[in-house]
């Protein structure tokens, strides 16, 4: 099963690193990565495969909402399937 | 790989412009439950609607967290209990009991069914059943009554419009300790749908299967910011771009509610898309009006604008969904939209240009509070006429509304949370008395005639 993981916030340093040690401690594979910068304001996109995770989708929602708060950012997981479902006919 | 764009509109969405999956509502059939004796039945129908949605609770969340949107309501809607209740319309009250308590178990918010059929007659045990109504919403928490008082293919049943008129005064006066919110949990229906999921006036038609999931989604945020990223287009590139936006709102609780149906073990119903509020600013179907270029929701135009808004809602949605059904449209409630309060508190929102708005849009007079001594032929009337609005349209129309006990014009009734607050709106002071004691059937309109 895969997933879309969504960081935004302003910018600062180490942000692809401290999300790709959480995912890397959880079994989750990064597929694909794409990050735009806008001034200061930073969004980065990642395909995950969640399928070996150690935790399950929803359970891993709330560890990147709990994420989130700390680096101070907006960190989602969401099935890919919403974005498909919304954006493709 | 996803266009970053497509992402973080839909992040967005989420988060900014309160896009929500507004009720997962399952629909569960009493039908099964009838024994020899209310007691018995009562007993057999908590038994089933906790087993049935003993999960739905726990489904949503699990839902909410792994596509990422939020579920805010978990319902449930059951078959109308007039028929349950048939054999001992005298006990009503103890299948009304048995609901509520079943709704507190499984810990959902509403629960909606204490509902009778009579837009043609009305039997002597569905009189009986209406009757305890007042009571029973008085005396229980989560549980949503309606009644359906007219049709397109049979007319409109004035003996029932008269009767409601004093149901809803009774209702009031019971709970008016809470501003009469009993009335909030009553919907009077003309064409009422049987797969709505929209409470107060869901029930689960004798027309569906066992167990259904249906879905409601909303979204008046999603389609204000669309608006404002055009200022601008003219009318057709809005009606578009209301569409195209409609289509995605729908697509996320296509989503939703067939993968609840297949964790819950239910049929998948449908999704209805409706434009529904909550008194969150950045949540209004009042404020899309005024975005589409009116000074205040209520001036002239607002009829126009809201029939375009409606309809391309309701493209959207079609397109969207191989199952779109319930009401699908732009709720109006004054009480559960922002700009809508506001457009009532300065005068410029009246009930007679809310009657006008209900002619193009679903579902009808909703959430509108009027002064406690209104009297019962006056609500009747207002019942009345928006039952012929529906009728002759072939669409559905609904009344709820709340005759505040001991507050006027200018007062306010507050009843917290997704219900709001409510200034009291001024009605016609002259009676309808006689009309409505006329009674008898308004025949069906002449379309209705296409057999």
């Amino acid at each position: 099963m895969r997933a879309v993981l969504t960081v935004v916030g302003k910018d600062k340093t180490g942000i692809i690193s401290t999300i790709s040690t959480f995912l890397a401690e959880r079994n989750v594979n990064i597929l694909d990565i794409s990050q735009t910068i806008l001034q200061d304001y930073f969004a980065m996109i990642m395909l995950v495969d969640v399928s070996k995770s150690t935790i399950a989708l929803a359970g891993l929602s709330e560890e990147c909402s709990v994420l989130g708060n700390q680096i101070g950012m907006s960190v989602h997981v969401q099935h890919e399937e919403i974005f498909n479902a919304m954006h493709n006919v | 790989m996803f266009n970053t764009n497509d992402v973080l509109e839909t992040v967005n969405m989420i988060e900014k412009e309160h896009l929500d999956i507004r009720t997962i509502t399952m629909g569960v059939s009493l039908l099964p439950c009838i024994r020899e004796t209310a007691e018995k039945t009562a007993k057999n129908i908590y038994d089933t609607v906790c087993k049935k949605a003993e999960n739905i609770v726990k489904v949503a969340k699990e839902l909410s967290l792994e596509y990422g949107i939020p579920i805010v309501n978990k319902r449930v809607s059951v078959t109308p209990a007039s028929l349950v209740c048939a054999p001992f319309a005298d006990k009503s009250a103890l299948i009304g009991k048995a609901l509520d308590d079943a709704a507190k178990t499984v810990g959902i918010d509403f629960i909606g069914g204490y509902s009778a059929l009579v837009h043609k007659g009305m039997a002597d045990y569905e009189k009986q059943f209406i009757l305890s109504i007042p009571e029973v919403l008085a005396s229980t928490e989560r549980l949503c009554s309606s009644v359906n008082i007219g049709s397109s293919k049979s007319g409109i049943n004035m003996d029932a419009v008269k009767l409601m008129g004093e149901i809803i005064k009774k209702t009031a006066a019971n709970t008016a300790k809470s501003g009469g919110f009993g009335c909030a949990k009553l919907v009077v229906f003309c064409n009422a749908v049987e797969d709505n999921p929209f409470m107060a006036g869901a029930f689960h038609g004798v027309g569906e299967s066992g167990t259904v999931i249906n879905v409601g989604v909303s979204g008046p945020g999603v389609v204000q910011h669309a608006i404002e990223s055009i200022p601008q287009s003219d009318l057709s590139d809005l009606a578009e771009m209301i569409k195209r936006t409609a289509f995605k709102i729908t697509r996320a609780g296509q989503i939703i509610a067939k993968e609840a149906a297949k964790r819950l073990n239910a049929e998948f119903g449908i999704v209805d898309l409706s434009l529904a509020p909550t008194p969150a600013r950045g949540d209004s179907v009042a404020a899309i009006l005024e975005e589409m270029g009116l000074e205040s929701v209520g001036t002239h135009g607002t009829t126009a604008c809201l029939a375009m808004l409606n309809d391309a809602v309701k493209k959207g949605g079609v397109m969207a969904s191989s199952r779109v059904g319930g009401l699908s449209g732009a709720f109006i409630p004054v009480s559960e939209d922002i700009g809508m309060i506001e457009a009532a508190e300065r005068g410029t929102l009246k009930i007679d240009k809310l009657e006008a708005m209900t002619a193009v849009c679903s579902v009808g007079l909703d959430m509108i509070a009027v002064a406690g001594d209104t009297p019962a032929s006056t609500i009747s009337a207002i019942i009345a006429d928006e039952a012929a609005i529906g009728m002759i349209n072939n669409k559905t129309t609904a009344v709820r509304i709340i005759p505040a006990p001991n507050k006027k014009v200018g007062d306010e009734v507050n009843f917290g949370g997704l219900l709001g607050r409510a200034p009291i709106m001024a009605v016609h002071n002259e009676s309808a008395e006689k009309f409505i004691s006329r009674g008898g059937l308004i025949p069906a309109p002449i379309h209705s005639n296409k057999n």
